[in-house]
């Protein structure tokens, strides 16, 4: 099977997927006791005649299946409605904080990767030395810490004790200033840990195991400098299974994003989310779970293509 | 017949057989010799090396420890009485022993012990007193920690228990059946697995509000999946063994072939991934308490406590927000030393691979 007939399968699989996500999201709302009316009006007394007008207006009269259909079709469109509580559009207010959880996210993910590879490589080189027990004890330790946690233990350490950075994110200031890049330092930090560990104990175990291949014992035969061996042959093979994890790991980091936003007093998404569900805001609501939904779907399908893509024996 | 050739001796052209009483063949009893147990002895020997392989991995045994330790806490910490919907018992002492130093709910530096001061109102630092030091409202946070071991503990083990009894029977069917039943499971299970754990945790809270059911309800939806995904795969190699094929040719129902030979077979991984989840379903559980859509404000939740106490670490009162948090984090770190400890006692070949998703 070609890479592209493979792709093309697996996008197949995916688009019925997508479908289920969108129908989940649009069902969420009607898992709620109670008027929905009443979450639009903020439960205020109303007489039956404004119901029945509101009713009308967001299209509340229809049978579900019209009601889904529209829904699915504003949403397509990138038109998720009004928010309850702000009264704005909903693509707005989303549209506004995406960026910062955007870079939020790709920072963790950089320190991630950044760390976790060389720190992997180094501990499955000198396995069983005092090197890979050091790592093997941060990995435990960095998969057990609870972000929060060690989100407020930063702020404590450097915001609190050293003061060399701020506690409160900077305002007024544009998205990639270096004010914003620098308090987006702390968060990143405290979501990218959990993935650091986790990629790291990945890459020292794939690492280990294509060193103890027949092939490395013929390069190193055949008197290939050491850095060759390790640098081309196995490090290429053992990032394999480690490519795919780390894109498994953008639901991690998402996961790990709502709760640290709060932490941080961070713009973005994640904050949005919890604030509106306090909020009972469902139009936000149901944008943001779709748009997290959708997000993690495709970050499987690019783990998926890309394994394919290294790996030419998963197409078959 | 046969006994009398015996005694007689062999004759010409017949093998003698030595060894061989034939008496005792005719004196056995053939109805009675062999009985199916419910428990076959294979099942029984593999629980026991895991035992035993377990028993001597000191990581995992200082984690269960831990686990043990805190569990007493949080049982220990207050007296415990019957609630009053329980009719005849109602308000009766069920477990007298109150451990915690101080009363929770007991604002101890109001009250007088000490007295407030203006840099310290209510919220004094680690002191002999006090060992993990008092929070805002002047409680004592050690108290508070062994009490909140209730919520935090309660809510990780029952929601794991819970899922693994949803999980387990529709992986099972699944992986056992296969076909249209093992489509329908699979594809629900595929679509709850596109929302992050939180996420999806979240969505169900948004629905049904907070609360300490809703927040135990939240968690088993996002954690049944997980097991009903590792047990179906595991049976899809199980049942292609021959003693699957052995028992349907006897005439075993579905049932007893999946209870009886294939879950024992295919469980491992799934306890595995139950002990770990205990850890992450905690973590979970304060994660949302500390964005506050957990439990109540009032309760002693690690996550709530660490809610509650977020303005004092950025202003350096350190205790109130280390310590809750340190539970949390000693809590999960003993649970993963635990399942580690369980995997290499289930697989002793085996290392360890991914297990986070």
């Amino acid at each position: 099977m070609s890479l592209r007939r493979y792709v093309l399968k697996r996008l197949l699989i995916t688009i019925p997927l997508l479908l289920g996500v969108t129908l989940a999201t649009f069902a969420m709302v009607h898992f709620i006791p109670g008027d929905p009316i009443d979450f639009i009006t903020l439960f205020t007394e109303l007489d039956p005649e404004t119901k029945q007008q509101i009713r009308a207006r967001y299209g509340l009269d229809d049978p579900i299946y019209v009601q889904y259909l529209d829904w699915l079709a504003n949403a397509a469109r990138g038109d998720f409605g009004t928010s309850i509580t702000t009264r704005q559009p909903v693509t707005q207010e989303i549209a506004e904080r995406l960026p910062f959880t955007l870079l939020m996210g790709s920072m963790a993910f950089v320190i991630a990767i950044v760390t976790a590879i060389p720190a992997g490589i180094a501990a499955a080189y000198h396995r069983n030395t005092k090197v890979d027990q050091v790592s093997r004890v941060a990995a435990l330790l960095g998969i057990a810490i609870p972000n929060f946690w060690l989100g407020l233990i930063l702020i404590l350490v450097f915001a609190s004790w050293l003061e060399v950075f701020p506690v409160l994110p900077p305002t007024g200031e544009g998205l990639l200033s270096s004010e914003m890049i620098v308090y987006t330092l702390l968060p990143a930090l405290a979501i990218g840990t959990g993935s650091t560990a986790l990629l790291m104990r990945l890459m020292r175990s794939s690492m280990v195991e294509e060193l103890d291949k027949d092939y490395v014992t013929m390069a190193r035969a055949k008197g290939l400098p050491e850095r060759t061996v390790v640098g081309k042959h196995v490090l290429r093979n053992s990032l394999i299974s480690v490519v795919t994890v780390a894109a498994i790991q953008v639901a991690f980091i998402i996961s790990g994003s709502v709760v640290v936003e709060i932490v941080f007093s961070y713009p973005g998404l994640g904050r949005l989310l919890v604030n509106r569900v306090r909020n009972h805001d469902f139009p936000v609501i149901q944008a943001l779970v779709l748009i997290i939904g959708v997000a993690v779907i495709f970050a499987n399908l690019l783990a998926d293509v890309l394994y394919a893509y290294l790996d030419p024996r998963i197409r078959y | 017949m046969a006994t009398e050739r015996h005694d007689a001796g062999p004759e010409r052209g017949r093998i003698r057989v030595e060894g061989y009483d034939a008496a005792a063949t005719d004196d056995r009893e053939f109805d009675t010799a062999w009985e199916p147990t419910l428990q076959s002895a294979e099942g029984k020997g593999r629980l026991y090396y895991a035992w035993r392989r377990f028993k001597r991995n000191r990581l995992a045994l200082a984690g269960a420890a831990t686990i043990g330790f805190m569990t007493l806490c949080a049982i220990f910490a207050q007296p415990i009485r019957v609630p009053e919907q329980v009719p005849v018992l109602a308000g009766q002492l069920v477990q007298p022993v109150a451990l915690a130093p101080a009363d929770p709910a007991n604002q101890e530096v109001l009250l007088g012990h000490q007295p407030p001061t203006t840099e310290h109102l209510f919220d004094w630092p680690p002191s002999m007193l006090h060992l993990f030091g008092t929070d805002w409202a002047g409680r004592d946070i050690l108290s508070r920690m062994m009490y909140g071991a209730r919520w935090s503990l309660s809510i990780g083990f029952i929601a794991v228990v819970v899922a693994l009894f949803i999980g387990v029977p529709l992986g099972a069917i699944a992986g056992y059946y296969g076909g249209y039943v093992d489509e329908v499971i699979m594809r629900v299970v595929d679509l709850l697995y596109a929302f992050p754990f939180i996420v999806l945790a979240i969505a169900v809270i948004a629905i049904l509000g907070r609360g300490y059911w809703e927040l135990v309800f939240a968690l088993i939806v996002v954690g049944w999946l997980a097991y009903a995904r590792i047990l179906r795969g595991e049976i899809l190699s199980v049942k292609e063994n021959e003693y699957v094929t052995a028992a349907k040719a006897l005439g075993a129902t579905d049932r007893s072939v999946i209870v009886r030979h294939i879950l024992p077979n295919a469980m491992a991984p799934v306890i595995v991934q139950a002990t770990l989840s205990v850890g992450t379903v905690v973590l979970a559980a304060a994660a949302l308490g500390f964005i506050g859509l957990g439990l109540s404000p009032a309760s002693a939740e690690w996550g709530v406590m660490l809610r509650v106490e977020q303005d004092s670490m950025a202003r350096g009162r350190w205790w109130a927000g280390f310590f809750p948090g340190l539970a949390i984090f000693v809590f999960v770190l003993a649970i993963n030393l635990v399942g580690d400890g369980v995997r290499d006692a289930f697989d002793p070949q085996g290392e360890g691979g991914g297990r986070f998703r």
